[in-house]
């Protein structure tokens, strides 16, 4: 059976729904950053895919999956600072709970 | 010949980034949730390696399945103290299920629709040496290279200052 860059595309498009679902459903701030992850995962899984299969010699979409790696890094990071810095305030860190800004 | 993925590697790896991506959204213990993170990330470092990106492979293992996992679980042990705090009520959303759903078939239709060029795996296999001798050189990704690390720079920094301990 021949695995070409379609079933790695089918693989990433499942997974990414699975994150949107994940980071639209959940309501700690931590699992909305998994979901988020997962995401991620799968744009990266996209990006080395096409750079397989289309550009083998130059790897482009392996650097592009690297810096997204180095963004997305920053991302958690950032964002579980966040969730530290709501826990402090509010000694919780349930999304739903973060509605002071509410009109 | 023409290189090939293989198919056998591939289903297996697959079914268990999608296996352990749906164990992660359905289990109710967020320790648990963090673990199956752990595995859906290692085992992304496999599909990576299938495609002959050993460097991304590594950097995967290193950042997601190191860093990144760590970093989540002290979250999770700093912000629920208690044991049954990381037992979560169920939090099934039926929105975001169509939401998902709607947007799954969207992409595979698109898919569908699309014809590549590339749709054989083409012979030249990716070198570990020219990927390093393209990022390091002043004609490919060295400037990227380096404001990338001027990102980690200020995440880092900024993380810390969010945060510190204090009142302002």
């Amino acid at each position: 059976m021949r695995v070409g860059v379609e079933a790695f595309l089918i693989l990433a498009a499942v997974l990414f729904s699975l994150g949107l679902y994940g980071a639209v459903s959940k309501k700690g701030a931590v699992q909305v950053l998994m979901s988020l992850e997962l995401m991620a995962v799968a744009i990266n899984i996209n990006l080395v895919a096409f750079s397989r299969f289309v550009t083998p010699l130059s790897q482009d979409g392996a650097f592009f999956t690297l810096f997204a790696m180095v963004v997305s890094a920053a991302e958690v990071g950032l964002g579980l600072a966040l969730v530290i810095a709501v826990y402090r305030r509010a000694r919780d860190s349930e999304i739903t709970g973060l509605n002071e800004l509410k009109g | 010949m023409s290189e090939t993925v293989n198919a056998f590697a591939f289903g297996v790896l697959a079914l268990m980034l999608v296996g352990g991506a749906v164990a992660m959204l359905s289990t109710r213990n967020v320790i648990h949730a963090a673990f199956w993170l752990l595995e859906v990330s290692v085992v992304a470092a496999g599909v990576f390696y299938l495609l002959d990106a050993s460097y991304i492979a590594l950097v995967q293992l290193l950042v997601y399945a190191g860093a990144v996992a760590v970093l989540m679980i002290f979250s999770i042990m700093i912000t629920l103290r208690r044991r049954e705090d990381a037992i979560r009520p169920r939090d099934f959303s039926p929105v975001g299920a169509v939401l998902a759903v709607a947007f799954c078939a969207a992409l595979l239709w698109a898919l569908r629709g699309f014809s590549f060029d590339a749709a054989e795996m083409p012979d030249v296999v990716p070198s570990l040496v020219a990927f390093g001798k393209s990022m390091f050189s002043v004609r490919g990704w060295a400037l990227p290279f380096e404001i990338a690390s001027l990102v980690l720079t200020a995440a880092l920094v900024g993380a810390v200052w969010w945060s510190k301990d204090g009142d302002e």
